[in-house]
């Protein structure tokens, strides 16, 4: 299913930046996607705003600064995904031919340190059992069982993500690091050390969508919006970002990102062995190895070998998070799964520089996170 | 009078038999933990209370090392899975703190641990799980 194309992206960088508001980051993000889609004030009919921390009317504080106001702008949250689900919205409309074009971003200035939710009941928190990375680190292990995946290939994960990321300037590490740094930093939870573990942090993307028309000029790299679909959980899974207290013991129940793959997939008509180039969530670096099962990129209980094969690496038959990541980018939520789709048009119009992935025309973006919320985007040139 | 409470009422049985407090559905026959008045996994309504099994298998496990928002109890601590031979896997507080002194599958059995002491002068207890015939 296509009929919706991507006019214009627009980034504001992801780090730390102390005075600078959750409304300037979405200014400066807005501001350039429009800008590169030719959309000035009127040119679009409605926009939709991913943010998990920012609170009431996020999106119209951004679009009221910019005079940009009287259409529907409505706040999307989904936990980690709240930038996929905004798309998936967003290009319902123009299919459904509510709307031409819609503008989409997210923004987000999130809390230092260990994320604290407010999904979590007090008594959670109280109990020691609403701490993130321990349910992270759970899930490295289960890994380490059913893949056997080893501390040394989660090392090899962050350094080639901070290995792609050293020439991304949107990112907030630049600098390359070595297997023998991660290992080295501290042991957050085991097996989970402190550099295999993103940022939460601050940054925004936006991202213009029109509907597709047969034009006089077309634009020489245009991106079409091939699949867009956001997943929630199906019970069943004690390790699902649904994070409940307890689960059964079928080890068969598909989880919300293979769903929302699948489902992506079958929009886009596309399937894995397509694929030029993907960003997926690596909130930390075992839910990368993870997302490649997930996802489809290998068998299931392969993604060990599918990283030592060097193909999801920069130069390799398909590499993953060639931005650097979340390990190298930071995760402001609301905005990172947009920041993914940025740096996909990026990459499919030949604009990365450095980190460009030769000849792209086919990609992926994933992101899954807390509820459970799986963002699962499809874009192609 | 300062006693002992436990950190969420309904959670677990505090005694010398402990027992965490689920539910069980008439329905599709699942366990669920902690009690539901609807099944999560088919969606019928009226699953019964059932007292959970306090012994089960080490699934999964590691220790938190630095205290997340909103805990005050004692650094490092253990954090797992435990299965039940109810068909469900519980997330719960572990006894031992060092990730290398568990062993995937070990059986382990249900304690009530204190977590730390209240303004009230309460101590504020919680579920957990031991290796068998720990201290």
């Amino acid at each position: 299913m296509s009929g919706v194309v991507i006019t214009g992206v627009g980034m504001h960088p992801f780090g730390r930046f102390d005075g600078v508001s959750t409304t300037d980051m979405g200014v400066h993000a807005v501001r350039a996607a429009l800008r590169e889609a030719g959309v000035a004030k009127g040119g679009f009919q409605a926009a939709f705003c991913g943010t998990a921390y920012g609170g009431v009317a996020t999106g119209h504080k951004v679009l009221s600064r910019l005079g940009l106001t009287g259409m529907p702008i409505v706040d999307v949250e989904a936990g980690c995904a709240s930038g996929g689900a905004a798309l998936m919205l967003a290009a319902g409309a123009i299919r459904a031919g509510q709307y031409d074009t819609v503008l989409v971003f997210g923004v987000e200035k999130m809390p230092k340190g260990i994320i604290r939710s407010s999904f979590f009941e007090p008594w959670q928190e109280e109990a020691g059992l609403a701490a993130t990375p321990s349910f992270f680190a759970l899930r490295a292990q289960r890994l380490a069982v059913s893949s056997g995946v080893t501390k040394e290939h989660l090392a090899q994960v962050v350094v080639k993500n901070r290995r792609h990321g050293a020439s991304n300037t949107d990112a907030m590490f630049q600098k390359e690091i070595s297997a023998e740094e991660v290992l080295a930093s501290r042991v957050v939870c085991e097996p989970l050390h402190l550099f295999m573990l993103c940022s939460p942090n601050e940054g925004a993307a936006a991202v213009v969508l029109t509907r597709d028309a047969p034009r006089a000029d077309p634009a020489p790299a245009r991106v079409t919006l091939a699949g867009a679909v956001l997943r929630s959980h199906l019970p069943g899974s004690v390790l699902s970002e649904s994070t409940p207290l307890s689960g059964l013991t079928e080890d068969d129940v598909p989880s919300a990102t293979t769903l929302a793959a699948t489902a992506a997939f079958e929009e886009a008509d596309l399937g894995p062995q397509d694929l030029d180039v993907v960003e997926c969530q690596d909130t930390d670096a075992a839910r990368e190895l993870l997302s490649y099962e997930e996802i489809g990129l290998c068998d299931p209980g392969a993604s060990a070998d599918l990283l030592v094969s060097g193909a999801t690496g920069l130069g390799g038959r398909l590499p993953v998070n060639p931005s650097g990541g979340l390990l190298s980018k930071g995760e402001p939520l609301g905005a990172s799964a947009l920041g993914q789709v940025v740096e996909l048009v990026r990459q499919l119009r030949g604009e990365c520089g450095p980190r460009q992935v030769e000849g792209a025309r086919v990609a992926l973006s994933h992101t899954v996170g807390r509820g459970a919320n799986a963002g699962v985007v499809i874009l192609t040139r | 009078m300062p006693g002992r409470v436990a950190v969420r009422a309904g959670l677990f049985a505090d005694g010398d038999t402990p027992a965490l407090l689920g539910s069980r559905c008439a329905s599709c026959g699942a366990h669920h933990f902690p009690c539901h008045d609807t099944c999560p996994y088919c969606a019928a309504d009226g699953p019964v209370p059932a007292e959970l099994t306090g012994a089960g298998s080490l699934w999964a496990w590691t220790a938190v090392t630095a205290a997340p928002p909103g805990y005050q109890g004692p650094v490092p601590y253990g954090v797992g899975v435990v299965e039940l031979p109810e068909g469900i896997r519980v997330i719960t507080h572990l006894t031992v703190s060092d990730p290398a002194a568990l062993t995937l599958g070990q059986a382990m059995e249900l304690r009530v641990v204190p977590l730390h002491t209240d303004a009230e002068g309460n101590e504020v207890v919680t579920y957990s799980f031991a290796p068998v015939g720990a201290p």
